[in-house]
């Protein structure tokens, strides 16, 4: 069981900065992402697009304002279980909750901070019959690992980096890698373009392009897909043991929704007069993934209401301590890991 | 005033017209975001930068449309529901020549 003061369900930039204003009260903090990485849509979907309104950054790129935001946190040592959706919540006797994730880590705190965003990130599924009786039976839409492909047929789908990557990676892994996709072009950095070409030049992909997979074959498990090449009146039936579609991901609130908190328009309610509780105390969402009157989906927003919730979780936790907010200027930061920053000392020297 | 109006029929079917200012700098995904044709979270996930295809929608009168960006084809390419007529909502300047436009959100995917 992994113990600590703020659990932060979403390790996006809200979530990020949360364990920074909590470290500065001292109060420890542990996140869960869905996605392999922290930093939220910042690396999933838009690292490279440059960010005009974070306060004090003319411009900065999503990823670098998240590689900041881990740097700023680094001290106060955030624990992570990284590529585990946060399932299910249990209030225990002592007002404390216990959140398990799909995979079954649990994690017990007495301050739940909901910072979701969007919700999960989950793969985006293509409209095929019979799909979800093949799911974990040949087909798959992210890869966990690698070696399961070994010298298999494997049949990969879609335009993106992760399909360039995957199939590059894959190349020589499989015993047999066919690329399929809906246009010529692909959307990916430019090396992995160019690698792919590589490959194909030296027959170890097999490109399929422009076309798409329209049909499952198989008994129990994949036997083959049937692909339609655009303009092409025969489909092909391509035999292989593995089908994995990567169209990118799409988030959804998921289980969080079923957690007993009051939702409107998708998003989860709080006391934007206060501290950005939920209905049920104990519980806070910051940043994108609450909704109060007034509420603007931007990250500075975030890094406020993460501010103001820390304040209050302090007070939650410890009620009998009294407390005033320090600056940073004043107090400097103190780490958990032994570190700590501060302004220098001013010199107080006569001139003769 | 510089108001266009337009037919947008949202994912259950329902049309609705509406006045769409073209002084804001608005594009047609936050034309139906600011008038809830589709329930937040399920729209405009990328926030506009034709990075997600939420916004997806079909085209169903004859306006000539800016042509698409390099990013929206590729996204395109990687949605679902797509046709002929596909555009990403959010690379949809709000324009006066777009006057009378008619479109259908396309579903959720």
């Amino acid at each position: 069981m992994i113990k600590t003061d703020i659990l932060i369900i979403g390790a996006g930039p809200t979530g990020l900065f949360t364990v920074f204003e909590a470290g500065l009260l001292q109060l420890k903090c542990h996140l869960i992402d869905a996605l392999p990485q922290a930093g939220g849509q910042c690396s999933e979907i838009y690292p490279k697009k440059p960010i005009y309104d974070i306060p004090g950054f003319p411009e900065v790129l999503a990823g670098d304002l998240v590689d900041n935001l881990i740097e700023q946190t680094k001290a106060f040592q955030p624990g992570f279980t990284l590529g585990e959706r946060a399932e299910t919540i249990e209030k225990q006797d002592d007002e404390s909750f216990i959140v398990t994730t799909n995979k079954g880590t649990k994690h017990h705190a007495p301050i739940i901070a909901i910072a979701g965003g969007l919700g999960s990130f989950e793969p985006r599924k293509p409209l095929l019959e019979n799909l979800s009786k093949f799911e974990d039976n040949g087909v798959a839409y992210m890869i966990k690992d690698p070696e399961v492909y070994r010298n298999k047929k494997v049949v990969i789908a879609g335009g993106g980096d992760s399909a360039l990557d995957w199939s590059i990676f894959l190349a020589d892994i499989a015993s047999e890698v066919t690329l399929v996709h809906r246009r010529n072009e692909f959307r990916g950095a430019l090396d992995s373009v160019e690698k792919v070409q590589q490959l194909k030049n030296q027959g170890k992909i097999n490109l399929v392009t422009p076309a798409e997979i329209v049909g499952l074959k198989g008994g129990d498990t994949l036997t083959a897909v049937e692909i339609k090449k655009t303009g092409e009146e025969e489909n092909i039936t391509l035999e292989v043991d593995s089908f994995i579609a990567l169209f990118g991901l799409s988030p959804k609130l998921g289980p969080i929704a079923n957690w007993g908190l009051e939702i409107e328009k998708n998003a989860i309610k709080v006391n934007n007069a206060l501290d950005y509780q939920t209905n049920i105390p104990g519980i806070y969402a910051i940043g994108d993934v609450n909704t109060y009157p007034g509420k603007l989906k931007l990250i500075l927003c975030g890094f406020h209401e993460a501010t103001l919730m820390c304040q209050s979780a302090y007070q939650k936790i410890y009620p009998d301590k009294r407390y005033v907010m320090k600056y940073t200027t004043v107090g400097g930061v103190t780490g958990f890991d032994g570190t700590k920053k501060e302004a220098p000392k001013v010199v107080v020297k006569a001139i003769e | 005033m510089s108001d266009i109006k337009i037919k947008i029929t949202d994912r259950e079917g329902v049309l609705h017209e509406v006045d769409a200012p073209t002084d804001m700098n608005m594009n047609l995904m936050e034309v139906v975001r600011s008038y809830e044709l589709a329930p937040e979270g399920t729209i405009g996930i990328c926030g506009g930068m034709a990075m997600c295809a939420s916004c997806q929608c079909y085209i169903t009168s004859k306006h000539e449309l800016p042509e698409m960006s390099d990013d929206e084809d590729a996204m395109l390419a990687e949605a679902f529901h797509v046709a002929d007529n596909s555009r990403l909502g959010c690379q949809i300047h709000m324009t006066p020549d777009l006057e009378g436009l008619e479109v259908v959100l396309a579903p959720e995917s």
